[in-house]
């Protein structure tokens, strides 16, 4: 007689902690809009070659400052109109991207790495090493970032490397405390216990156990640097101390809209929007990864 | 208490030093001050004239210590480019600096802590969404941008306020507001979550029971308490604000400290860039002090230095 109960060998699916952070990043709406916008611009800035309609430096004399194609006189040879030297709006605004972009991630790498450094170094061995760098960061901090950045750039001469070096060394004290914070609380865990215990060097701790457990919140203070970066960017080129023309800046080409603000303002406008909704969209990653990564957000 | 202020003052003045060093070098040893101050047409005879006039041919330590007496004295030599005393040039245009940074904060905290309150009485509603994402649009808008937009629509398609200069109080308008807009989402942010955190307590729910009246348990109960930590990040806001005036100023043409540390920087003028940069970080060291003094005083257990 058989009468045995059948058991079922599967077992209860319990997510990977992967898969958990996969979804909540899916039912972030922050994340989601903002992360699909900058990979839009990203898409728009590597592809400018085959977007833009026309050579974003071709100055042309008889074409100047045609209105956009929803204005009056507006035509769609060129959608956003022409600047002040006939050169086409919408290809200057394409190629705008490409430097935002770059000055924005190769600032925020330069100082994730500075300022990662030093509050690892001031996290994990407290003492005299913590009460150096915390006077370090506490000095970098009084002093108004784009007052010394618009001091030193314009002494060494406004220049696309000059503009990311200055940014990349005025920017780094958020990665430091953020880092200093969360490296004491790694530092009490009991993995780097084990990991001292079974004689692990000192370089080995710090590399392979606090750094990829620091990554998270590293990777939020990343992202709100890199719209910081691309702000002063702008502000510094829209002064006339950053990267130079006939560079298509975002921040130039509104310093040279500014003179037609009475009767074209969207030669001041386009080149905002298309800034502001940037930053915009940077930031709103950046808070959203902050929400789904931190340990409240798991609920 | 009274070791408390000793210390912080004592890391104040260190801080400080530590600026004036640090801005002292990267203008004397990254490049050349005489070169930069020639311009690009000197030859090299007037560049060694001037590399002796202002003293740059000395020891730099020399050159700091001599520049440090004087600063301590008041004395921050003379403005190449403008040919008067620099601390003529910062008396003068202090005020107009001093008048914006306060109504900057002014307007920062009238409209950050009000929203904040609201959207703590009335958590995930409309108006805390609205006010929420006003704070994600205060954060994200360039300042000098927004200076353009609120100067197009107010000023040019309906001339409201004048475009630039500091005549009347009027033209204070627009640079408050784009200042200020900078400073709001922190301060609502911070009287939000403090306003909540204080909501969901025991006393207030005792103060509920005990049939309070809704104004007195929201203002006199919750947001004394909630207000503490607002006061601090306010102060360094009032500090950050200072440090911003420069592209406000620059963009709505007001002759302040900010106009004056662009004017110098453009024309490389050194000895005004320092005395700037300087007046600035001890703006914000100042105030950085100010709200470190002022949470302890409010709360005890904040006394550490």
């Amino acid at each position: 007689m058989q009468n045995a109960v059948k058991f079922t060998t599967t077992e209860p699916s319990t997510p990977t902690p992967g898969q958990v952070l996969r979804g909540r990043i899916l039912r972030h709406k922050g994340v989601m809009v903002g992360g699909t916008v900058i990979a839009v611009i990203i898409l728009i800035a590597i592809l400018a070659p085959a977007l833009a309609p026309h050579d974003p430096y071709a100055q042309s004399l008889i074409r100047r400052l045609r209105p956009p194609v929803w204005i009056e006189g507006g035509s769609w040879a060129h959608p956003l109109g022409t600047d002040h030297l006939g050169r086409d709006y919408l290809s200057r605004l394409i190629y705008g991207a490409q430097i935002s972009l770059t000055i924005g991630v190769c600032t925020a790498l330069i100082s994730g790495v500075v300022g990662t450094t030093l509050g690892v170094l001031a996290g994990y061995f407290g003492g005299w090493v913590d009460a150096v760098i915390t006077f370090f960061v506490t000095v970098k901090l009084s002093i108004p970032t784009i007052l010394l950045a618009l001091a030193v750039v314009q002494l060494f001469g406004g220049s696309l490397n000059v503009v990311v070096l200055v940014l990349g060394f005025l920017l780094w004290h958020q990665f430091a405390l953020v880092g200093r914070a969360v490296t004491m609380q790694i530092r009490e865990m009991d993995y780097i216990t084990a990991a001292r215990t079974i004689g692990c060097s000192r370089s080995r701790i710090l590399m392979t156990e606090v750094l990829p457990n620091l990554m998270n919140q590293i990777i939020v203070v990343l992202t709100l640097t890199i719209a910081s970066a691309i702000v002063i960017e702008a502000a510094l080129s829209f002064l006339g101390v950053g990267v130079k023309p006939p560079l298509p800046s975002w921040g130039i080409m509104i310093a040279e809209g500014r003179a037609h603000i009475f009767f074209r303002p969207w030669l001041v406008m386009i080149p905002g929007v298309a800034l502001f909704v940037l930053v915009l969209s940077i930031n709103l990653l950046g808070d959203g990864l902050r929400d789904v990564t931190s340990p409240q957000g798991r609920s | 208490m009274l070791m408390f202020l000793l210390r912080r003052s004592a890391l104040a003045v260190l801080v400080a030093l530590s600026v004036s060093i640090i801005t002292f070098a990267l203008l004397h040893f990254t490049i050349d001050p005489a070169l930069a101050m020639a311009g690009e047409d000197a030859t090299d005879a007037d560049v060694q004239a001037l590399r002796e006039a202002m003293g740059f041919d000395r020891p730099v330590h020399v050159q700091y210590l001599g520049w440090l007496g004087s600063v301590l004295t008041g004395d921050f030599g003379v403005s190449p480019y403008f040919g008067l005393p620099v601390s003529d040039l910062i008396v003068e245009r202090l005020p107009i600096t001093l008048t914006l940074g306060a109504l900057a904060t002014v307007f920062a905290v009238g409209l950050g802590v009000p929203l904040g309150v609201i959207s703590a009485i009335w958590p995930n509603t409309l108006i805390d969404r609205l006010s929420l994402s006003l704070a994600v649009f205060g954060q994200a808008i360039p300042n000098f941008w927004f200076s353009l937009v609120l100067i197009i629509f107010l000023a040019v398609q309906f001339p409201i306020f004048p475009v630039s200069g500091a005549e009347s109080l009027g033209s204070y308008v627009l640079p408050t507001i784009v200042l200020g807009t900078n400073a709001i989402p922190p301060i609502m942010r911070l009287t939000r979550t403090g306003m909540l955190d204080v909501l969901s307590s025991d006393y207030i729910r005792t103060a509920w029971a005990k049939g309070v009246r809704p104004q007195q348990v929201f203002f006199k109960h919750a947001l004394r308490n909630a207000i503490v930590p607002v006061v601090a990040v306010a102060a360094i806001q009032a500090a950050n604000m200072f440090g911003g005036s420069i592209v406000v100023e620059a963009v709505f043409a007001l002759h302040g400290i900010g106009m004056l540390a662009y004017e110098s920087i453009l024309r490389s003028d050194i000895p005004t860039m320092q005395a700037v940069i300087l007046i600035f970080s001890v703006f914000f060291i100042g105030f950085s002090a100010l709200s470190d003094i002022l949470n302890a005083w409010l709360d005890p257990r904040m006394r550490v230095a």
